[in-house]
Formats: C-alpha cells, sequence, structure tokens
C-alpha cells in the first residue's frame, strides 16, 4: 500500500504501523511515532492497521536548544 | 540556592543546547568544561544519525530536557511533546510555541494553550516565554512549576534586553524557580541574570558558535556559577554618589 514516510512516498506491504517500522529497517530504534498527525505511542503500533494515504511520521533524538 | 525543578535539585545552574557544534566530539568537550547539569534536544525526522546521537547524549550524564523547537501551534507543540516524552523517557518539556517568525519570540496565547494540555497530563513543563507577567500568572495557574523568560531573542546574543521586565518578575514569583533562556551571548550575561535572581540560565548558540566553543562554554559554567554564589552573598545597593573605601582617618597632614 502506498503511504507517506516522513514526507516520502513508500510503498510498504506491512497492514500496521509495527510491520511497516520492521520493514522500514526502523526495528527496535529509539524513534516515536504519529500518525496523520496524532501522537500513536508504542504500544499501539502493532494494533494500528494503515490505511492507503496514511501519513506516519517516524521522529528520532536530534542536536537542539 | 539553586533552585527546585520539578523536584530535581540541580548541581549546576547552566543548561546547554546541543545543537550547532562543529563535530559531536566538540559538543561532548564542551560539555564536560562547561559542568552544565541540563542538556536540551530535540526530535527530527530520524535520518540515520538519531540513534548515535542517542548515545552521544547519555554518555553526558546529564538531565535530559527534549523541546518543541520549531512548532508554531498548541497542537503541534502538544504532539511533539508527547512524542518527545516516550523517546526520552521524560516528562520534562521545554514548550516553545514560536509566533513570529522574525524574532522566534513565543505565542502567548499557543503556549498557555498547551500549558494547559500538557501540564494536565502529566508533563512538566518549562515554558519559553516573554517576561510578561500576566503571562507568567497563567501559566503557573495552568500548573507549570518553573518557567524559562527570554533574555533577547534565539540566537541574537543581545543578553539580558528588558533588565526591568525580568527583575520585576522575578520580584513577583520569589517561589518559582525561573530560568533565563535564549539570546545570551557572553558569559556576563549568564552572570548577570543570576546576580538578578534566576535559578537557571539556557543558551546554545553562544558556545556551539563560538570560536572555540569548549573555552567558551568553560567561561558560562564559571560566569553563571560566580552569579549564583553573588546572588547569595547579598550585593551591595549602588549610589551615585562616590564614598571613599579607604579610611580617612589617620591619613598623614602633608
Amino acid at each position: 500500500m502506498k503511504i507517506e514516510v516522513n514526507g516520502d512516498a513508500q510503498n510498504v506491504l506491512a497492514r500496521n504501523v509495527e510491520d511497516a517500522l520492521r520493514e522500514l529497517g526502523w526495528q527496535g530504534a529509539r524513534v516515536a511515532t504519529a500518525l496523520n498527525g496524532e501522537f500513536l505511542p508504542k504500544a499501539a503500533r502493532a494494533t494500528t492497521d494503515l490505511s492507503d494515504g496514511d501519513r506516519l511520521e517516524v521522529l528520532a533524538p536530534m542536536q537542539g536548544g | 540556592m539553586m533552585g527546585d525543578f520539578y523536584g530535581v535539585t540541580l548541581n549546576s545552574p547552566l543548561m546547554l543546547g546541543t545543537a550547532q557544534y562543529p563535530s559531536p566530539a566538540v559538543m561532548e568537550a564542551a560539555f564536560r568544561a562547561s559542568g552544565a547539569s541540563v542538556a536540551t534536544v530535540s526530535l527530527r525526522r530520524e535520518s540515520g544519525q538519531g540513534q548515535a546521537f542517542w548515545d552521544i547524549i547519555r554518555g553526558l550524564g546529564v538531565h535530559v530536557l527534549p523541546n518543541t523547537a520549531g512548532c508554531h501551534s498548541a497542537r503541534e507543540a502538544v504532539t511533539t511533546a508527547q512524542m518527545a516524552r516516550e523517546v526520552f523517557e521524560t516528562n520534562w518539556i521545554k514548550l516553545e510555541v514560536i509566533g513570529n517568525a522574525d524574532t522566534l519570540q513565543p505565542d502567548p496565547f499557543g503556549l498557555l494553550n498547551a500549558a494547559e494540555t500538557l501540564a494536565a497530563d502529566g508533563f512538566n513543563v518549562f515554558p519559553y516565554m516573554t517576561e510578561d507577567q500576566v503571562l507568567a500568572q497563567r501559566l503557573v495557574d495552568a500548573g507549570c512549576k518553573v518557567l524559562m523568560p527570554w533574555g533577547a531573542p534565539i540566537g541574537s546574543g543581545l543578553g539580558l534586553n528588558n533588565r526591568y521586565g525580568l527583575k520585576t518578575l522575578r520580584a513577583a514569583f520569589p517561589d518559582i524557580p525561573m530560568v533565563i533562556d535564549a539570546g545570551l551571548g557572553l558569559p556576563s550575561h549568564a552572570a548577570a541574570a543570576m546576580e538578578l535572581g534566576f535559578d537557571a540560565v539556557l543558551l546554545n548558540t553562544a558556545v556551539a558558535q563560538a570560536g572555540d566553543p569548549v573555552a567558551m562554554a568553560r567561561a558560562f559554567g564559571m560566569a553563571a556559577s560566580a552569579g549564583a554564589l553573588a546572588r547569595t552573598a547579598d550585593p551591595m545597593e549602588p549610589r551615585d554618589m562616590a564614598t571613599p573605601s579607604t579610611p580617612l582617618i589617620g591619613k598623614a597632614w602633608l
């Protein structure tokens, strides 16, 4: 299915967010997720199904002031 | 006294940002030289460097204060804060809701709105704010137990832009720990903030963009501590007229 990951179009086989993260190479990574602008807690990733056109944000620790 | 930041007593009044250093190694060295007790961090789209950065931050052994930098609405800031809490495993959040792209000054309305939501959700909010006293009261009412008034616009290096306003704010809320956040350019600015009675200072650009960030970090650490010590030593009142410090009694008749 076609989703948007961090602003880029991606084709994923995964049906839920947890599987999508694994497919995209972020398994076990320290990241936080938001789906369509809403925070998606880690514990809810496996039970949250993806739909065509979903916007997934995958954020990681970064430098900041 | 070093202030009680949501139950945490800091061993240095210096909070330091982690951005804009020439290299991660320089950043690490700057932290060690400064003795800073808190590191501010952010969340950005994972580009392959986030995991290594997190390892460096953990190695610093300081408290981590995630920010919501770049957020221009309460909604965006709240979502970022929720994500930051999960990634950094802390309830601390430096809440930034920017209201103007040129001055990067906080949007007081969005800030209050986001602070209310986050405080009710168990966050320990450090609101980046102007020195407005009414806003301060509203933020305290919303559940903020720390306030972070700006010294000057972020990255400007102008120092304490409104000394009178900051002094008034400090006096109005004697029991609320306050951090001067943003706009400091020189160690003397940090010392001045601490002498005014603020509990800590937070800066980034002044150290990271200095020709020698490590030396500047050390200077800021020393200045902040010197200012804090001076505050506890009860500074003299300035006066307009001179008074001789050397005794007149016993002076020779020449």
